[in-house]
């Protein structure tokens, strides 16, 4: 049996363990690591698959940022208030059911379709940069989907912001238009007074300054 | 021998554990929203698969989007379920009944 076969039997065990785990664990701490797991051995099968930037992209941004803010929230958010176990048995029937269902329509279409006779191609020459081929791809026939993908990362950032974001009344602001339509007679106070001293008190001011 | 069938075979049993997962944790929106990233997995898996077998780097693109837009819903949905434990101090999919779906 060649080393590659080896690997992805590997890496396919321990992906599809620890997606398993992922579903039936309960305790969403544990859930987030094994996932941070099936993405890693997910990852080194695109590694197999010689799709490097792609691979190395998957754990830097998935296991790196992604599981890192899941695991944030499951720290913020009081998990134990939120009861786990209780009415999995109700639907596990149901769920095996459709996930069967599933599987088996989706065996069939693969393995009578001609594909499993479509074999590994070649590794590529020595010298193929991989980031290079998807740059080139992104840059030029998928520029604009590539603008919008920014964009879209622009409105995620604002809306989780505007989302989670709340105004405490401890907290010291500005409002700037509040600011620009303050009116002079709500700032200054003209008083009307005497503008000298009324004689023969004048030394018994000064004594209390 | 290692073919096409073999990675597909692979993210179509990733893609019916996260279904089924779905179903189970009924309870819980943060494990629902795992099974959701799962599932996303399984669909970047079969593109990459592809991609090799036929010898076209479209497929990859595709991927590096689906990437982004997986995580700009992770950041929403996170953010929503931090809203929703804020007002309600539950993250119980079944407490959530208030229109009456």
């Amino acid at each position: 049996m060649p080393i590659i076969e080896i690997v992805f039997y590997l890496f396919g065990t321990i992906l599809i363990a620890s997606a398993l785990s992922v579903v039936t664990v309960g305790n969403p701490i544990y859930a987030a690591l094994f996932l941070v797991l099936s993405f890693f051995s997910a990852a080194c099968i695109w590694l197999l698959l010689q799709a490097e930037f792609l691979a190395i992209v998957l754990v830097l941004v998935y296991v790196g940022a992604v599981m890192v803010l899941f695991l944030f929230v499951v720290m913020m958010l009081d998990v134990k208030a939120a009861s786990i176990k209780q009415g999995l048995a109700g639907f596990l029937p149901v769920g095996l059911v459709v996930a069967f269902a599933m599987a088996l329509q989706m065996f069939l279409v693969i393995w009578t379709r001609g594909l499993e006779a479509i074999p590994m191609p070649e590794p590529r020459p020595e010298g193929y940069s991989h980031t290079r081929e998807l740059g080139e791809l992104l840059y030029t026939d998928y520029l604009y989907a590539f603008e919008i993908a920014a964009v879209l990362l622009l409105v995620a950032i604002i809306a989780a912001i505007m989302l989670t974001h709340r105004d405490r009344p401890s907290t010291k602001k500005q409002d700037p238009s509040r600011q620009v339509r303050v009116k002079r007679e709500e700032r200054v106070r003209l008083v009307s007074m005497a503008a000298e001293k009324p004689a023969g008190g004048g030394e018994k001011g000064e004594g209390q300054s | 021998m290692l073919t096409l069938a073999h990675f597909l075979t692979l993210g179509a049993v990733l893609f019916c554990i996260s279904v089924a997962g779905i179903f189970l944790n009924r309870r819980n929106v943060l494990i629902l929203l795992m099974c959701i990233e799962l599932m996303l997995l399984a669909v970047n898996i079969n593109f990459v698969a592809f991609s090799r077998f036929l010898d076209n780097m479209d497929g990859q693109v595709f991927v590096f989007f689906i990437l982004t837009v997986a995580a700009a819903e992770a950041a929403i949905g996170l953010a929503i379920l931090v809203v929703l434990f804020r007002n309600r101090r539950s993250i119980d999919v079944e407490e959530l009944s208030d229109l009456r779906g």
